[in-house]
C-alpha cells in the first residue's frame, strides 16, 4: 500500500483500519433467464414473465441458458480470473415467498470462475484488488411489502433472471476505494455488453462485508454483512457509519456480533436485521436436475479471441497513442461510448482540441441538458466539424463556444451555422487595423495613459478590438496589430 | 359385461384396428369394472365422461398410432392439463395443472384415452400405498380373508391393471416403486434406464433416482408401451439424446449364449424359503432357454439401502419445498407468512412423508453433509462400480422382486425400516441407473404371485424385456383374479 | 450419531413443519431408527472414492437465448390460493 492512503479512523484509544469485501450481484443481459425461456425485461406488468418453471409448478425443470454461460466467461476473462472448465450448479435451500422452488439454484464449491484481480487508479498509486471467484446464479422475484399492512404482494418476473456474483477479496480499505471498485467492475461489464451495470434498475447490487482491526493487527476481526444498498453513496455512509459502531464497540471491550444488518438512508445507520437471525443453513447439495458444465477449451479460447479492448487497455492505449495525461485518459475511458465517442471525434479532427471540448463544454453541457452520449444532441461528426474550424482557424475559440451553444438546439453542421450567422473569423489584416485605429481613436485618452506607463491597459485595448469585431476578429492578429500601433 | 377388459395393450389395439370391436365397446367393458371396484380405491380421479368425447374422435383409419383407442389411467404423479394432480397428497388435493407431462403426451399422441388418475402412496414415498391421503389401495388378490397391500408406491396403477380397471398404466420409480408393487399383484413392472424417459412434468420425489415406467398385463405390452414413453426431452437436462429403440418389434425369446449373472449377495438373512425356491426356479428356466448361468459378486448391495434411505430423503426434501401454499396447494392461515408455511406444511403432508423430509433435512445440513450425503454419494459409486464390473461377464442380473409376497394392512407401519426393507432388491438399479424388470412367475401355497426381476445394462431394455418374453413363453403365469370385491 | 427432541426441533423449522412436543417425541424415536439404519456406511472406507455427481453420462444440455414463453400470467396464478389479477398474495414476514 502506497504510504499516501490514509483512511484510518482514529478511536477514543487507538488507530483503526476498515477490511471490505464487496460481494456484487450483476444481472446479465440476456434476452431469456437463465433456467427458463420468459424475458428479462425490465419494467414489465407484474406476473407478466414468469413461466411454469418460474413460478416452480409441480414437475418443472432447469435447462440452461448458454448465452448466459458465455457471459460468466466473458465477464470473468475482464477481471483477469481463471475460467474453470468444471463448474457444478447447486441448490441453496431456505424459505420466502419471492423464491418459488425453496431453493435458489447457484455455485458453491466449483463455480465457473476463479481468482482474478482489478486494478483501481488511486491518488496514492495503483492498487490491486483480488477477486475471489466468479458464479452463476437465478435472482429471486420481489415482494411488495406497502401495499397492504398485513399482507405482501408477490411479483416473480425477476425470478430466474441470470445473476453473476462476484466476490472481491477483502482487500478494500475506504469507502473511496469500494466506489471505484464498483465503478471498475461496471465499466468492465459494460465494455463486455454483459451487464448494463444500472444500480437505480438493480440490475447491480452490493453486498458489504466489513470488519475493523487497529493498525498493525495482522488478523481479521468479526464481520458484519450490510445488505441492501444501492448506491455508491449510500454504500460509502453505511461503511463509515458501520466502522465506528464496531470500533466503538470494540474500544468499549465489547465484541462484535457476526451478522446481517440493513442501511437506514433517512437515518444514516445500519441496524440488525431480525428476520435473518434463523440460523442460515442452506444445505447447499449438486442440483440432480443438471449435470455438471464442463467447458471445452475451445469454448473459452472462441470467446478470449472475441474479446473487445477493456478498459485498462484502452487506458494505456490512450496514453501512448494520443500522448493523454493519466487523468484525462481515466476520464474518457469510463465509459465505453464515451471513449468510442472522443476518439471518433479525434481522429477527425484534432485530438487536443477534441481532449478539452469533450471533457470541458461537453460533458458540461451533458450533465446540464440530464442527456448522455447515446442521446447526445451534439454528434460525432458535428462536434468534430466544429473543431475542425477551430483548428484551420476559421473561428476563434471564443466564438465558437457561442457556435457549440447554438448546436444544442440546432442539429446541422457547424459550418452552415458559421456562414449563415456570419461568424467567420475576421484575419484580414486590413480591416482589423481598421477596427484597431478606431478604437485608438474612440479612447485617446486611454492610448495617452498606456504610453505614459499602464500597460496594464492593453488588455482593455484588446478586448475592445475584439468587442467591435463581434467577437471575429483573430486574437493573435489583433496582439501583433496593437503592439505594433502602440509603439 | 363383455370381456374386453381382459386383453392385453396389444390385443385390444390390434382388436380396434381390425374392427373386431370398438374404441366404445373396449372403454364400456372397464368403465363397467371401475363401477364396481370402488373398493379397492385405485382411482382418485375418474375422467370417463371427458374420455367418451375423446373417443368420438378417434379415425378407426389411423393404423400407425401405436395405441388406438386404448384406455389408459395413470399414476396420479404424472400432470395432467386440467384434470386435478394430487400427488395423493392433502396439498395438492385440487391443483389443476395448465401442463401435460411428457410422457403422458405421448401416450395421447398415440391414440390412448385417459380414462382416470391412480392412487399412490403420498408423493411416491412408501412401498404399501398405506401413506395416500386419500386412502390405502387395496391388492386385488386376498389372503383368504385378509385384505392385502398392493405394494408401492405405484400401489393404485399396480391393482389397477391386475383387476383390470386399466388396459396398462404408468407409474414412477424411485426405488422399486414399480416393480415392489407389480410383484404383489401379478403383473410387469419396468422402470427404465435413468434418463431414457422425460421427467419433465412428472412431480419430483427424488430428481437422481426418479424414472416413468410401464406397468402391465404381459412382456409384449411393456415392450410396446415402453417404445412409446422413451425418448430424449430437451425440457429434461437429464434426459439421455440415444437412438431410441424399436422394443416391442424388436422382442425375441430367444436368449440362446446369453450370460445371466446371479448375485450372492441377494441371498439375505432369513430370506423365506419359497422366494430362495422361486429363485433356483428361474435359474432353470433359463438355463431350459440356453442361457449361461454365472455367479457373481455385487460386493456393496448390503449397503444400497442405507444409501437410498440418505440420498432420496435428501433430495425430495428439497423438491418439496415449493409446496409451500404461495402459488399452488393447500394452504393454512397463520398470522404471518413463517407461521403459515409451517401450517400449510404440517398439515398438508403426511407423517412418511414429513418424516423423509426431516431425515433429508438433516442428512444435508451444515456439519452432516460429510457425514451422509456426502458419503452416500461415494457409496453409490461403489454400488454402480459393481455393476459396471459385472456387465462385463454377463449380460442381464436375475434376482427375487421382493423378499417376500404382498402383506397384510398395518403390518409394518409403524416402523419405517421394516417397510424400507421391502425395496432391498430393487433399490440397486435406481442407484445405478439400470434398466430393471419384475415379472410375475407363479403363485405360491397361498395363491399370491411371486415374481423374479431382471436387471439389464444401461440403455439395454431390449436384452430384459427378451429374456422376460423367454420366462413369460416357459412359465404361462395367469393372474388369478377373483373380482371379490365386486 | 443419535439426534434429540431439541434437534428434531430446530431441522423442523429449517423444513418449515410445525411439530408438536408430542410429535416430536415420536419423530425422534423414528428419526433415531433410521440414522442408525444408514450410519452403516460408516463401515466402508471411501476416502479414495469420487461421490457421483450424476448418472446421466452427456454433457449439459444448453439452450439457445431465446424467449419462448410469452404472458402466462393466467396459467400461473391459476392454482393460487390467494391473489388479485396481478400479484400472489401472502401474509407478511414479520421482520
Amino acid at each position: 500500500m502506497n504510504k499516501d492512503f490514509n483512511y484510518f479512523l482514529q478511536g477514543e484509544k487507538e488507530k483503526w483500519e476498515v477490511i471490505i469485501g464487496l460481494e456484487v450481484h450483476a444481472q446479465i443481459l440476456s434476452n431469456a433467464k437463465l433456467f427458463s425461456s420468459s424475458s428479462t425485461k425490465f419494467g414489465a406488468e407484474p406476473n407478466c414473465q414468469v413461466s411454469l418453471i418460474d413460478a416452480a409448478m409441480p414437475g418443472m425443470l432447469p435447462v440452461i441458458n448458454k448465452f448466459c454461460i458465455e457471459q460468466a466467461i466473458k465477464t470473468g476473462l475482464g477481471l483477469n480470473a481463471k475460467i474453470n472448465s468444471f463448474s457444478v450448479f447447486d441448490r441453496k435451500n431456505y424459505f420466502y415467498a419471492d423464491l418459488p422452488q425453496g431453493y435458489q439454484i447457484s455455485q458453491y464449491k466449483f463455480p465457473i470462475v476463479g481468482e482474478g484481480e482489478v486494478l483501481l487508479d488511486m491518488s496514492y498509486g495503483t492498487k490491486k484488488i483480488g477477486i475471489e471467484r466468479l458464479h452463476l446464479e437465478q435472482d429471486a422475484g420481489k415482494s411488495l411489502h406497502d401495499q397492504d399492512p398485513t399482507k405482501s404482494f408477490i411479483d416473480l418476473n425477476r425470478s430466474g433472471v441470470a445473476l453473476m456474483e462476484i466476490v472481491s477479496k477483502p482487500d478494500l480499505r475506504s469507502p473511496e476505494e469500494v466506489g471505484e471498485y464498483i465503478k471498475k467492475i461496471r465499466s468492465i461489464m459494460r465494455y463486455l455488453e454483459t451487464c448494463d451495470g444500472n444500480m437505480e434498475e438493480g440490475s447491480l447490487r452490493a453486498d458489504v462485508n466489513i470488519s475493523v482491526r487497529k493498525v498493525g493487527d495482522k488478523s481479521f476481526g468479526t464481520r458484519c454483512e450490510i445488505k441492501n444498498v444501492n448506491s455508491i453513496k449510500f454504500m460509502q455512509q453505511a461503511i463509515e457509519f458501520e466502522a465506528k459502531r464496531q470500533i466503538d464497540l470494540l474500544e468499549q471491550g465489547k465484541s462484535i456480533d457476526q451478522e446481517t444488518r440493513l442501511y437506514d438512508t433517512k437515518k444514516n445507520e445500519t441496524r440488525s436485521m431480525r428476520s435473518k437471525e434463523d440460523a442460515h443453513d442452506y444445505r447447499y447439495f449438486p442440483d440432480p436436475d443438471l449435470l455438471p458444465l464442463e467447458l471445452e477449451n475451445s469454448f473459452i479460447q472462441k470467446i478470449k479471441n472475441e474479446l473487445p479492448e477493456l478498459p485498462d487497455q484502452k487506458k494505456d492505449r490512450f496514453i501512448n497513442e494520443y500522448r493523454l495525461s493519466n487523468y484525462e485518459a481515466a476520464v474518457l475511458i469510463a465509459d465505453k461510448e464515451t471513449a468510442d465517442f472522443f476518439e471518433k471525434v479525434a481522429k477527425n479532427s484534432d485530438v487536443k482540441l477534441a481532449t478539452t471540448w469533450i471533457m470541458g463544454d461537453f460533458f458540461a453541457s451533458l450533465n446540464k441538458l440530464q442527456k448522455s452520449i447515446s442521446n447526445s444532441p451534439i454528434t460525432v461528426e458535428n462536434l468534430a466539424s466544429l473543431l475542425n474550424l477551430i483548428k484551420t482557424n476559421i473561428i476563434s475559440g471564443r466564438i465558437a463556444k457561442e457556435v457549440f451553444e447554438m448546436m444544442l438546439l440546432d442539429k446541422r453542421d457547424p459550418k452552415i451555422i458559421v456562414e449563415e450567422k456570419g461568424l467567420i473569423q475576421q484575419t484580414d489584416v486590413k480591416e482589423i487595423e481598421k477596427i484597431i485605429d478606431k478604437v485608438l481613436m474612440d479612447n485617446q485618452d486611454k492610448v495617452t495613459e498606456y504610453k505614459s506607463g499602464k500597460v496594464k491597459l492593453f488588455g482593455f485595448f484588446v478586448g475592445s478590438v475584439i468587442k467591435e469585431s463581434k467577437g471575429k476578429a483573430n486574437p493573435g492578429v489583433v496582439n501583433d496589430l496593437l503592439k505594433k500601433k502602440l509603439s | 359385461m363383455n370381456n374386453l377388459s381382459n386383453l392385453t395393450l396389444v390385443e385390444t389395439v390390434e382388436g380396434i384396428k381390425s374392427k373386431k370391436f370398438s374404441p366404445s365397446e373396449v372403454l364400456s367393458s372397464y368403465e363397467e369394472r371401475i363401477k364396481r371396484s370402488k373398493k379397492l380405491n385405485c382411482f382418485i380421479s375418474e375422467t370417463l365422461d371427458q374420455a367418451k368425447k375423446e373417443i368420438k374422435k378417434i379415425n378407426i383409419g389411423q393404423n400407425n398410432l401405436a395405441l388406438l383407442g386404448a384406455p389408459i389411467a395413470v399414476k396420479d404423479l404424472f400432470c395432467t392439463s386440467n384434470v386435478k394432480t394430487t400427488a395423493s397428497s392433502k396439498i395438492l388435493e385440487n391443483f389443476v395443472p395448465t401442463y401435460e407431462s411428457t410422457v403422458t403426451q405421448k401416450l395421447w399422441d398415440q391414440g390412448a384415452i385417459l380414462i382416470g388418475k391412480l392412487n399412490c402412496d403420498e408423493f411416491a414415498m412408501g412401498s404399501s400405498n398405506e401413506t395416500s391421503y386419500f386412502g390405502n389401495v387395496i391388492n386385488p388378490y386376498k389372503d383368504g380373508k385378509e385384505t392385502l397391500v398392493p405394494g408401492g408406491s405405484s400401489g393404485g396403477c399396480a391393482s389397477a391393471v391386475s383387476a383390470n380397471l386399466t388396459v396398462a398404466t404408468v407409474g414412477t420409480d424411485t426405488g422399486g416403486s414399480i416393480r415392489q408393487p407389480a410383484a404383489f399383484t401379478g403383473i410387469v413392472g419396468l422402470k427404465p434406464t435413468y434418463g431414457r424417459c422425460s421427467r419433465w412434468g412428472i412431480v419430483a420425489f427424488a430428481s437422481s433416482l426418479d424414472q416413468a415406467g410401464p406397468m402391465t398385463k404381459d412382456i409384449k405390452d411393456s415392450a410396446l408401451l415402453l417404445e412409446v414413453i422413451a425418448g430424449f426431452d430437451s425440457k429434461d437436462s437429464t434426459s439421455i439424446n440415444t437412438n431410441s429403440s424399436f422394443f416391442f418389434k424388436n422382442l425375441s425369446k430367444q436368449i440362446k449364449g446369453l450370460n445371466v449373472g446371479i448375485p450372492k449377495e441377494y441371498r439375505v438373512d432369513n430370506m423365506p424359503k419359497e422366494i430362495d425356491d422361486l429363485w433356483s426356479e428361474g435359474i432353470k428356466i433359463l438355463e431350459n432357454c440356453g442361457a449361461k448361468i454365472h455367479s457373481i459378486s455385487l460386493p456393496h448391495t448390503k449397503y444400497a439401502l442405507p444409501t437410498y434411505y440418505i440420498i432420496a430423503p435428501a433430495e425430495a426434501s428439497s423438491n418439496l419445498a415449493r409446496y409451500d401454499g404461495v402459488r399452488y396447494g393447500h394452504r393454512e392461515s397463520g398470522r404471518d407468512l413463517i407461521e403459515m408455511y409451517e401450517n400449510t406444511r404440517s398439515r398438508g403432508f403426511g407423517d412418511e412423508v414429513k418424516r423423509r423430509i426431516l431425515i433429508g433435512t438433516y442428512v444435508l445440513s451444515s456439519g452432516y453433509y460429510d457425514a451422509y450425503y456426502l458419503k452416500a454419494q461415494k457409496v453409490r459409486n461403489l454400488i454402480k462400480k459393481d455393476f459396471d464390473d459385472s456387465f462385463k461377464k454377463v449380460d442381464v442380473i436375475l434376482t427375487p422382486s421382493t423378499p417376500s409376497a404382498a402383506f397384510k394392512f398395518g403390518e409394518k407401519k409403524d416402523d419405517p425400516i421394516s417397510m424400507y426393507l421391502n425395496d432391498i432388491f430393487t433399490v440397486t438399479a435406481n442407484l445405478a441407473g439400470l434398466p430393471a424388470l419384475s415379472l410375475p412367475i407363479k403363485h405360491n401355497s397361498k395363491n399370491l404371485p411371486l415374481s423374479l426381476q431382471l436387471i439389464g445394462r444401461p440403455f439395454d431394455e431390449q436384452t430384459i424385456l427378451n429374456v422376460g418374453y423367454a420366462i413369460e413363453q416357459e412359465v404361462k403365469f395367469k393372474r388369478s383374479i377373483s373380482d371379490w370385491w365386486m | 450419531m443419535s439426534i434429540n427432541k431439541e434437534t428434531v426441533k430446530k431441522i423442523s423449522k429449517l423444513a418449515r413443519i410445525s411439530v408438536s412436543d408430542q410429535q416430536a417425541s415420536k419423530l425422534e424415536k423414528n428419526l433415531n431408527s433410521i440414522l442408525s439404519f444408514v450410519e452403516q456406511l460408516n463401515e466402508l472406507n471411501t476416502e479414495k472414492i469420487n461421490p457421483i455427481s450424476t448418472i446421466s453420462n452427456q454433457k449439459l444440455i444448453m439452450r439457445d437465448d431465446v424467449v419462448k414463453v410469452s404472458n402466462q400470467k393466467e396459467d400461473i396464478l391459476k392454482n393460487a390460493p390467494e391473489k388479485n389479477s396481478s400479484y400472489y398474495i401472502v401474509p407478511k414476514v414479520v421482520e
